[in-house]
């Protein structure tokens, strides 16, 4: 049980990139991935915008080898996967016991809801292959079955912690000793049931996203995969090149406040924030970069925020919302998250909180707002929260 | 480490929740789809949240909250829950309503109760529970998963005790789409003869079932969860059987009675026929989904029914497929109750969970 859990491998598809390296030169550059609508047909393009792939399905399914008409959603996770498993290069893959834990929130829905239109006007009509993939187990056991995976795997949905939850769900089956390597993470594209889902609470900014600033309107959604795999300390001693980092501690605790609105304390945020210090054997003090939760909501981020306060205070590490790059991603986002946290500690670098001007009246830091690299980082922390009061916090540690 | 069932409680179609005595009440549908018999809500969740909530959410509160008084326990030490569809009625009401109001003027409480992990987060907002919260979504294992999860946790000493539960409901649309997929028999059946002729398909079920979890050894407790296995695709299930029985230091001999996963449907059942003539050929068979039907979180159901044969030591008539030793005993095999148990459940025929309980 005390053996530690190393990262071996990343990989990450978003608006700002097809894979880590395209993610890479997007924060240098500091080029945001939102633009207009173009791949769903709602009544919503123009208005909001969103950060879309920019691959068409038909392009992800050449790239992948997946077959056509399947869900967006597991195409977008097959390439961040299979990124992450070839980066992480294991020798004798398929001798070990090995996992997939991945994670959605919404399944299949993009194919559904193609499904639906017809479905409703008769119900003896509709594709039944547009519906045969709905669940959210469907995207993760076609994954599995492309990457050879197929001693263990599992779906979790706790809305946008998800994957984050998947993460740390992976960590605990290496270190019960019943998995060698986990590839971990999440998935979820962009469909019209979360948009206007989203739209509904009116928590959707109808511009470019502003996470932490006192004039935020909300969030912009986005769509994405991303995924860590993780090994054993028998397997990393066999691998080639060095590890990324270890993950070294890691909480879920619950809001129990409100099924979408975060309570004004962020207790939720708290515990998980303080339990995952706790599980590392961490104090504040030793986080050199928090990758915050950071959705641009009102709401959010003065919960997250005073959370933040009430552990960090008063010396705050930098910290920034990489949802001013690619949206928020939902179910995908505690994934692509860690990939950027395990790369902030690989390559030093502290990503900017894109379009942040005016500092939030209630709190007393204000994120990081330029690009920064050469910098000593050996612990970061990396928040996820969702409905449901669902709160994750995860720590990777420089080895 | 041992972990026990301290508690557990069942909505399904069958009279499982809060009656007095075990299967001894039996309802008889005859369809191809079973609902689940609603409790009194009103004891459980205020009524003008009742309105408000969704079928499977108040199924999965109220079995939570009576698994929790069962066990005495005010605050588990994590709340697990495992369903394929989640919360599929509100999902579907708000699907609807953006086709047919083309997105215009949508209320957004539909959405907000429809993300799958509803069920367990309404349990923690009812509870003020802080603790650990999580929701297993994948297929036919859902459950299992869940309650892998738990095991670990346990282990871990994490927590002293774990609420664990599988939550599924099945609304007009998913069942009229299940059937254009042909998991259900073409003509009405009776339930109670669902496994007698042998035709394609299956009936539908729903529920919601809650254990209390604990590592705690307690005169109070139903049994013992001794072992819990997932396979994908396995090889040979006879031989993975064997293999998860012998890492329990077991053979099939010491196994009193199986609890397998017939549905009824040819294709479906083919591997339990062909154990139930080789592996289980000398072991009680008992079943179960003709009483709650087939859904992806049924084994929650033969799960809290190996409780409670464990516990009251009695096995229902109307759960017996084959008691071995039932001729040679002078008819006194109603007495001889099952120590160990195991459940066998597939889900076609892909996601295969054993479940081993003891009594304690």
């Amino acid at each position: 049980m005390s053996s530690s859990v190393y990262i071996a491998g990343v990989g990450a598809i978003s608006a700002i990139g097809n894979n880590v390296a395209e993610h890479l030169a997007s924060f240098k550059n500091e080029e945001a991935g939102m633009g207009d609508i173009t791949l769903l047909d709602t009544i919503h393009r123009q208005k909001l915008p969103v950060a879309e792939v920019k691959l068409s399905n038909d392009e992800l399914v050449a790239i992948t080898g997946l077959p056509k008409n399947i869900s967006r959603t597991t195409l977008l996770s097959m390439v961040a996967a299979n990124e992450a498993l070839t980066d992480a290069a294991i020798p004798d893959f398929g001798s070990l016991r090995t996992g997939f834990v991945s994670a959605n929130s919404v399944g299949g829905m993009d194919k559904s809801e193609d499904f639906f239109i017809d479905f409703l006007a008769d119900n003896n009509k509709g594709k039944l292959r547009n519906i045969f993939d709905h669940e959210c187990g469907s995207m993760t056991e076609l994954v599995a079955d492309k990457l050879g995976v197929s001693d263990f795997m599992t779906t979790i949905s706790t809305a946008c912690s998800s994957s984050a939850n998947a993460i740390f769900y992976a960590a605990r089956l290496i270190k019960n000793d019943i998995l060698d390597v986990v590839i971990a993470g999440g998935t979820d594209a962009l469909t019209k049931f979360t948009l206007n889902g989203f739209n509904t609470l009116m928590i959707l900014d109808k511009e470019f996203c502003k996470p932490f600033d006192e004039h935020r309107e909300g969030l912009n959604l986005g769509e994405g995969a991303g995924y860590v795999v993780l090994v054993s300390e028998k397997v990393m001693q066999t691998l080639a090149k060095a590890p990324y980092c270890k993950l070294s501690g890691y909480n879920n605790s619950n809001d129990a406040y409100h099924q979408t609105a975060s309570s004004p304390d962020g207790t939720g945020s708290y515990l998980a924030m303080q339990g995952a210090l706790k599980k590392s054997g961490l104090t504040p003090a030793d986080i050199d970069y928090i990758n915050l939760h950071g959705t641009g909501t009102p709401n959010n981020d003065s919960a997250e925020g005073t959370a933040i306060k009430r552990l960090f205070d008063p010396s705050y590490p930098p910290m920034s919302s990489t949802k001013s790059y690619t949206g928020h991603t939902l179910g995908a986002s505690g994934g692509i998250e860690a990939v950027f946290s395990v790369l902030a500690i690989k390559h030093g670098i502290i990503y900017p909180n894109l379009r942040f001007e005016t500092p939030m009246d209630e709190l007393p830091f204000e994120p990081e707002t330029k690009y920064l690299s050469g910098q000593d980082i050996k612990h970061v922390m990396s928040n996820s929260f969702g409905f449901g009061g669902n709160c994750t916090s995860l720590i990777f540690s420089r080895i | 480490m041992k972990l026990y069932i301290r508690s557990s409680a069942c909505v399904s179609p069958q009279n499982t929740f809060n009656h007095e005595g075990f299967l001894n009440d039996i309802v008889e549908y005859t369809g191809t789809r079973l609902k689940a018999i609603e409790p009194d809500y009103k004891q459980f969740i205020d009524p003008k949240q009742i309105r408000r909530m969704s079928h499977v959410i108040k199924m999965g509160v109220a079995a939570a909250k009576q698994c929790l008084i069962d066990a005495d326990v005010d605050m588990p030490g994590a709340i697990i829950t495992g369903t394929a569809l989640g919360c599929i009625e509100d999902t579907v009401t708000f699907l609807t309503r953006i086709i047919e109001q083309q997105e215009e003027l949508l209320p957004p409480t539909a959405f907000i109760q429809s993300t799958h992990n509803t069920v367990a987060a309404q349990i923690a907002l009812m509870l003020k529970c802080h603790s650990y919260n999580s929701t297993f979504v994948h297929k036919g294992i859902s459950f299992e998963s869940a309650l892998f999860d738990a095991i670990m946790m346990l282990k871990e000493q994490d927590a002293e005790n774990v609420l664990v539960g599988g939550t599924e409901e099945m609304v007009d649309t998913s069942f009229k789409i299940l059937t254009r997929l042909g998991l259900y028999k073409r003509q009405p059946v009776s339930n109670l003869s669902l496994f007698v002729p042998s035709s394609k398909g299956t009936i539908g079920g729903e529920g919601a079932v809650f254990f209390l979890l604990t590592s705690e050894d307690s005169s109070a407790n139903l049994a013992e969860l001794t072992g819990l296995k997932i396979l994908y695709k396995p090889k040979s299930i006879e031989e993975s059987i064997t293999v998860f029985l012998k890492s329990h230091s077991l053979t099939i001999d010491d196994i009193d009675m199986m609890i397998t996963g017939r549905n009824g449907d040819i294709k479906n059942d083919a591997v339990y026929e062909q154990l139930n003539g080789s592996l289980f050929k000398n072991t009680s068979l008992a079943n179960y989904k003709h009483l709650c039907g087939e859904y992806p979180v049924s084994s929650s159901f033969a799960l809290w029914m190996a409780a409670n044969i464990l516990k009251s030591g009695v096995v229902p008539e109307i759960i017996r497929e084959r008691i071995v030793g039932e001729d040679t005993n002078n008819g006194e095999a109603d007495n001889a109750s099952p120590k160990t148990i195991l459940i066998y459940n597939h889900y076609q025929n892909k996601y295969h969970s054993l479940m081993l309980v003891s009594a304690i």
